[in-house]
């Protein structure tokens, strides 16, 4: 029976490694990995929510949040995480050539998205909203830039991916570890579907 | 050993999912893209458009059901081991729940302040 467990163990982990679970410790750690960053972003969502009204100096966040802009900015992360699925999916059929293109549009939505943030940030600091104006602007910019961090995080795993798969140079099971990395990426997109909301639309 | 019968049931489900194309087909997924697309632009007209008392039960109610499709459907853990399932939403209801209470608690000594 043990044998039976341990066989099973094997097919579970693609012949990788043999789990006392079964199933993959590297997909068990991202889904650690991902509960605590839930913990992460719940902390700085709860700081702005609490300092968005706080504002001595400066902009109010209705007169400079351009949701128009950013409407359209989270229609892209969403795509991106479709084409992210669809990545995912053609990693299961072992079709390379799908997942590397499935892979570059991800992240050239990705960066479409972070270089709509810049834009935006910009065009905040140009009307006076800096990192120190007020607790609204710091509790804003922490928030959203750790969000922008983390996506960018996630272009450069999309690109490394691209890379490694192209050269074939991921051991073990590759489409695996397209998973593991499209688990980060539509993490941070629930992430930014829920800034979106309560940052965005929600009025002070 | 009965643990190890256990773990094996759970490997031998998760195995012919993880083996196989587990989830749903491309199309399904390009037809749940779209409905999440049409639910954020249902979002986004919530700023054109008055909602009155339905704004904020509107945009959570949204916010809620992108949020769960997406991990149900393009994270797989409507698919996958409820092991998975049961770290993730752990770790969720648990900032949740302490941020709920820390807000609480500002609001609390805002009021009496």
């Amino acid at each position: 029976m043990a044998d039976s467990a341990i066989a099973h163990g094997h097919d579970a982990g693609h012949g990788a490694h043999v789990t006392s679970t079964g199933l993959s410790n590297n997909k068990m750690a991202m889904w650690m990995f991902l509960g605590s960053e839930c913990l992460l972003f719940g902390g700085l969502i709860s700081t702005y929510m609490l300092y968005k009204g706080r504002v001595n100096s400066g902009p109010q966040p209705d007169q400079i949040f351009d949701i128009p802009f950013t409407s359209v900015s989270s229609f892209v992360l969403l795509m991106s995480s479709l084409t992210m699925v669809l990545a995912v999916s053609a990693a299961q059929r072992k079709d390379d050539r799908n997942t590397n293109l499935w892979l570059t549009i991800t992240a050239l939505l990705g960066a479409t998205f972070v270089g709509g943030q810049v834009y935006e940030f910009t065009a905040f600091y140009r009307e006076g909203l800096g990192f120190t104006t007020s607790l609204f602007g710091s509790s804003f910019y922490t928030l959203t830039g750790f969000h922008g961090v983390h996506v960018t995080v996630g272009i450069i795993m999309l690109m490394a991916l691209v890379g490694m798969i192209s050269r074939d140079r991921i051991p073990g099971n590759k489409a695996e570890t397209v998973e593991l990395i499209g688990l980060y990426w539509h993490f941070v997109d629930i992430v930014w579907i829920v800034i979106f909301t309560l940052v965005y639309l929600i009025p002070t | 050993m009965s643990t190890a019968t256990e773990h094996s049931t759970d490997a031998e489900h998760g195995s012919s999912h993880a083996d196989e194309h587990h989830g749903a087909s491309d199309k399904q997924y390009i037809v749940i893209a779209l409905i999440l697309a049409a639910l954020t632009a249902i979002e986004v007209s919530t700023y054109y458009v008055d909602f009155g008392p339905l704004f904020m039960p509107t945009l959570f109610i949204l916010m809620t059901v992108k949020f769960i499709v997406v991990v149900s459907y393009f994270m797989h853990l409507k698919f996958d081991n409820k092991l998975f399932s049961y770290l993730f939403y752990t770790g969720l209801i648990l900032a949740l729940a302490v941020y709920v209470g820390a807000l609480s608690t500002f609001k609390f000594f805002l009021q009496k302040g």
